[in-house]
């Protein structure tokens, strides 16, 4: 047994972004306590340091021949380190906004950026873990952080509303994954995927076994679909988006998906993929009720973060949809879409963040009323965030929906294909509604919006990204297929 | 004898009792995370059966897990509990009904 606990310190290396996020976790923890209010701002600066090694740690790791170390527990591959890189830049991405957002409304706190840290941390593990106790330990580490994040606005009573509802079924939806977890446990004997693979893909698997492995089956997709936020299990998206800060909103709803579908991909995909006949019938039905609910819901809302909660919903639809097909190039079809959601959700609420000035709360959909005058540049950026997750060509938002699309096609769910296209047809409504109240009504109140230039900059590049990717979307189509 | 179905039945029914008790509940906070505990408490006792009777550890090293997770996880939700009464002045569940969801 002594050989299961030898390691060499070349394994180490192979888990470095972690490590090395951790440790500065833990230093920013300490540093933070002693900042006078003067250099309050290092720790946002130190945050995004760490970030940006971490990041880069990660791009260096690409390319690496798959390694699994800690007893078969955590897995280096492509995949794992592609979604790093994302993940690390998104969240990034997110900070730059989120740090305006705090100052404004007097929430800037050092624990709130080692909570973001601490999430991203989490999301790694998850993106890299092999077993299922490191799935679930990250899992829980993102979960934690992000309830914490949401209650931060303590004073808010919407906010801290938000973080029991998400607590209370985050909770619930780490029990069932558990009890699914317990169950294939039982079942194959091994918390390792590997292990589980070799049992589910073993030709002699008797029909008792297959149906235990069913039942706990049927729990894990329950949880991945709570976690991913669809349709029945969605109860608490709309509600999370609209009380929690924005800042944490724009954070709890792009980055976590990257994270949610690698799990995906890890268990059902890696672990249970011999079990697909019996997945992809749940995942059909989770993602037509997604779109359809998503698409419809969406339409009565007066709240534009419930609103783009909606669309998240609906966007998560067609990303289950990638999985429906069984073949690889689907579920390349399905990461491509997910990575496109976060670019274009980041831009969203990035405009979202920066209309929420003092005294000008731009929750409300009518408050985007004569934006074009009052901000051309970033009524425009909204325009194509809006065209682009409509699924308007040249916009990226396009090339996700019709790659989908068309694996769908090709792997014979015509009637599927249809119902969704007529569900995002239903959607380009909404998204239409905000860009004829930006450019075609009067604004009551004539304000300029004044940003920092830091903002400013990212918001524009990110924009920019929507329409330069969706002009030339071969590359970032051609990593994601790589992926698998 | 006790069998390993006899541990699942007990489990499961457990489970269920923790599951339902989370939507029926209609009163306080506090049953809330006490269902949650149940729910994880049925999953920890599943793990611990299929362990013992495989005669295999990793399930008893996934229950040390799940009982430090659900350890922090109860400080999380007792410090948002306590936020709630700060804002609300109650921890009944009709008062969460600002969100329409």
């Amino acid at each position: 047994m002594t050989n299961n606990f030898s390691f060499e310190i070349n394994s180490l290396l192979v888990a470095l972004p972690e490590i090395f996020l951790l440790s500065s976790i833990v230093i920013v923890l300490i540093i933070d306590l002693f900042l006078t209010s003067k250099f309050r701002q290092a720790t946002y600066y130190l945050t995004q340091l760490s970030l940006m090694v971490t990041g880069i740690l990660s791009f260096n790791l690409i390319g690496h021949p798959e390694t699994v170390i800690f007893s078969n527990s955590f897995i280096l591959d492509n995949m794992a380190s592609v979604f790093k890189v994302f993940i690390t830049g998104s969240s990034m991405v997110a900070m730059v906004y989120t740090r305006h957002y705090l100052l404004q409304h007097s929430l800037y706190r050092g624990e709130y950026f080692v909570l973001v840290m601490l999430a991203v941390l989490g999301m790694m593990v998850m993106v890299s873990g092999y077993s299922m106790l490191t799935l679930y330990m990250g899992l829980e580490i993102l979960s934690l952080s992000l309830y914490t994040l949401i209650a931060i606005a303590r004073n808010r009573s919407i906010a801290v509303e938000a973080a029991l509802k998400y607590f209370v079924l985050g909770a619930i939806a780490s029990g069932l994954l558990l009890y699914g977890i317990s169950m294939v446990y039982g079942i194959s004997g091994s918390i390792n995927i590997s292990d589980i693979s070799a049992f589910a893909h073993d030709p002699s698997i008797n029909s008792r076994d297959t149906l235990i492995l069913n039942f706990g089956l049927v729990f894990l997709v329950i949880g991945i679909a709570f976690k991913l936020g669809a349709v029945p299990f969605h109860m608490w998206v709309p509600d999370v988006y609209e009380g929690a800060p924005t800042s944490v909103t724009m954070f709890l709803s792009t980055v976590p998906k990257i994270a949610a579908l690698a799990m995906l991909v890890r268990i059902l995909v890696d672990g249970l993929g011999s079990m697909h006949d019996y997945w992809s019938d749940l995942f059909l039905a989770l993602s037509l009720l997604s779109i359809s609910v998503g698409s419809v819901v969406a339409l009565m809302q007066t709240n534009i973060k419930r609103m783009l909660a909606y669309s998240t919903i609906s966007h998560v639809g067609f990303i289950m949809l990638g999985f429906v097909t069984g073949v690889v190039s689907g579920y390349g079809a399905a990461i491509f879409y997910v990575l496109v959601y976060v670019l274009m959700s980041l831009a969203a609420f990035g405009v979202i963040i920066i209309l929420n000035n003092k005294g000008y709360e731009a929750d409300q959909i009518s408050d985007y009323k004569g934006l074009s005058k009052n901000s051309p540049w970033f009524a425009l950026v909204m325009l194509i965030v809006m065209l682009s997750m409509a699924g308007v060509p040249p916009f990226i938002g396009f090339y996700s929906k019709f790659s989908i699309l068309q694996e769908v096609v090709s792997a014979g769910f015509i009637t599927v294909a249809i119902i969704a296209v007529v569900f995002a047809v239903i959607s380009a409504y909404y998204y239409l509604k905000i860009i004829k109240f930006m450019y075609f009504d009067e604004s009551d109140k004539d304000e300029t919006i004044s940003a920092p230039m830091d903002i400013k900059l990212i918001l524009s590049i990110n924009g920019s990204l929507i329409l330069v990717v969706g002009l030339f979307p071969d590359r970032l189509m051609n990593i994601s297929m790589s992926l698998l | 004898m006790i069998t390993l179905s006899d541990y699942l039945i007990l489990s499961a029914i457990v489970f269920c009792i923790g599951l339902a008790g989370i939507f029926i509940n209609r009163t306080n906070i506090i049953t809330l995370l006490m269902c949650v505990e149940l729910m994880l408490a049925a999953v920890n006792t599943n793990f611990i059966a299929f362990s013992h009777f495989m005669g295999d550890q990793a399930g008893q090293i996934f229950v040390f897990f799940i009982l430090t997770v659900a350890a922090a996880e109860v400080a999380i939700g007792l410090g948002i509990l306590t936020l709630v009464y700060r804002n609300k002045g109650s921890i009944s569940i009709d008062v969460t009904n600002s969100l329409k969801g």
